[in-house]
């Protein structure tokens, strides 16, 4: 077995193991659902798609990713096994991409467990599901981003409530990047180039894109992007911190 | 086999480790001795790969831990201090996880597994939380991690630390027994442990060699070595006559039990004479002893000499 599938398996079955998982879905599970019928008007808009429920998810994420991601390093370092998982015979790499596997993963179990939803709108009526289809990939993409960024900022301290907060923060600010509102109140003082690169950056815009079922490859090459940049940010973190 | 060239290990202006070069050959057992905060802990995560050097080079079985990181580790077995292990997994899933990041086959895996979780005895334990597990358990199963894939290179820091005396003497015998065809590294600050199991030690303080000898060379630095001592009654009047020998440096009596001990002048031989004068002058002597020299007393003017003296 590689040590990535080794890693992988390891972090899988540490997040079973203590409550932590469960309660996570279950939390996962009643906010989307809520969300979805209460805030997301999902019988008033009269349509049968899942439009309501995919546009809470950034949302969702932002409270849930980092609150699975904060211990992927922290805890390592704190306790450390981390001196004992870094000296096992693995690349950096294979370490990070292991750990960053089993949480999304994990996200994408917690994903495809809204599957009554699917169902309930097929009942209802007769939708799109190749839109959505591109929702839960949008939505799956964009939960890889948010593990990605969670993956690297654990690097950086031991603390897991430090993790937490920093990658919280991370995401928002990527998904108000573009949002109108920012980007009025920074179009007096920017060229009108780094505004467009600011909505570029933009989480929401490529997650809309996509989930609206126009599969453009620049909105996933985004999400890959934004997913790679952060794990090689990662590494480069737990290099610099043997160095240093 | 170990070796390190000038390794070096800095953290801002503060040296921890300060070029040091060290071997280790196969067959031997090496003690990294030193008071806490001597470098040692720092010295040996440079060779596991956990820190890079700041400058030096270290090889493990020939791999040089920076150029061929992967080849060295998988010579090496490891135990990092504290024996750190994951507290949720039980001891068996954590062995399989170690087993399979080592990329041991089924079968090689299964066989080494049983072989280890035999000696190591942990066959009771195989199914606690590791988190559930007394120190000394959790030290066991850290030392099964660190052999598990077989390494002809074995590394270990503070192997007993925390153990009560019977685990420290199980321990002991484990690595007694895994010395005779392999390189074995500990890192310990217990001076017994020197005499229990190296043939080789390394003496560090403020990050640098002090001293590299074997046991018995350290304790013929000793005041001690040589010396001789004896517990007998009516003790005033053998100390002048013993003050007269011409081999005698000089005399101490423990105020405490009254035992005296007769230092040699250097490269003296004094048991004979001392016994010798004790005969004639007819003195009741319960016990008497060739002092081999105290380590405790070396170590300490080792580690304590104003840095750069013993450099």
């Amino acid at each position: 077995m590689s040590p990535v599938n080794a890693v992988m398996r390891r972090e899988l079955r540490s997040f079973f193991v203590t409550p932590l998982a469960w309660v996570f879905l279950v939390i996962f599970l009643v906010l989307a659902g809520i969300l979805t019928f209460y805030t997301g008007d999902f019988y008033e808009r009269g349509q049968a798609d899942l439009q309501p429920f995919f546009m809470m998810h950034p949302w969702l994420y932002l409270i849930l990713v980092p609150a699975v991601t904060m211990r992927m390093w922290a805890e390592e370092a704190k306790g450390g096994t981390l001196e004992l998982l870094l000296t096992l015979p693995q690349t950096l790499w294979q370490a990070m991409l292991g750990k960053f596997l089993a949480a999304w993963l994990f996200i994408g179990l917690a994903l495809a467990l809204t599957f009554p939803i699917w169902l309930t709108v097929n009942y209802l009526g007769t939708p799109d599901n190749g839109v959505i289809f591109a929702g839960y990939l949008a939505s799956w993409l964009m939960a890889g981003s948010f593990v990605a960024i969670g993956a690297c900022l654990s690097a950086l301290t031991r603390s897991q409530v430090v993790a937490f907060v920093l990658t919280a923060v991370v995401c928002v600010l990527l998904i108000l990047a573009g949002q109108p509102q920012v980007l009025d109140f920074f179009s007096g003082a920017l060229p009108r180039r780094l505004i467009n690169a600011l909505a570029y950056l933009s989480m929401l815009r490529h997650f809309e894109a996509i989930a609206r079922g126009v599969l453009d490859l620049r909105d996933v090459a985004y999400f890959a992007l934004s997913i790679i940049g952060w794990l090689v940010a990662g590494v480069l973190l737990l290099e610099l911190k043997r160095v240093r | 086999m170990i070796e390190t060239e000038r390794l070096t290990r800095r953290y801002g202006n503060f040296t921890a480790v300060d070029a040091l070069s060290i071997r280790a050959e196969p067959g031997q057992v090496l003690g990294l001795l030193g008071p806490n905060g001597a470098g040692k802990s720092t010295a040996m995560r440079m060779i596991a790969g956990f820190l890079a050097p700041s400058a030096g080079t270290a090889r493990v079985c020939g791999h040089d831990v920076q150029r061929e990181p992967l080849a060295a580790r998988r010579a090496l077995g490891y135990l990092p201090e504290g024996a750190p292990s994951y507290g949720e997994m039980t001891v068996r899933e954590f062995l399989v996880f170690i087993a399979r990041m080592r990329r041991l086959g089924a079968d090689v895996g299964r066989r080494r597994f049983d072989e280890v979780v035999g000696w190591l005895q942990l066959e009771d334990v195989l199914e606690a939380g590791i988190d559930t597990l007394s120190k000394g358990l959790r030290r066991r199963v850290g030392l099964a991690q660190a052999i598990l894939h077989d390494p002809p290179v074995l590394m270990l820091d503070e192997p007993t630390d925390g153990l009560d005396p019977n685990q420290k003497h199980t321990v002991r015998q484990l690595i007694d027994a895994m010395a005779r065809e392999r390189t074995i590294l500990i890192s310990t600050h217990l001076l017994e442990e020197v005499h229990a199991l190296c043939n080789r030690v390394v003496i560090l303080a403020h990050g640098r060699l002090q001293a590299d000898a074997t046991p018995a060379e350290l304790e013929a630095r000793s005041r001690y070595h040589g010396a001789v001592s004896f517990s007998a009654p009516g003790s005033g009047v053998s100390q002048e006559m013993l003050g007269r020998l011409p081999q005698v440096a000089a005399i101490e009596v423990d105020p405490l039990d009254g035992r005296i001990t007769v230092f040699p002048k250097p490269g003296a031989r004094i048991l004979e004479p001392v016994e010798q004068l004790l005969r004639e002058q007819g003195l009741e002597v319960s016990e008497i002893q060739l002092e081999r020299g105290r380590l405790d007393e070396v170590f300490r003017q080792i580690t304590t000499a104003p840095q750069g003296a013993q450099a």
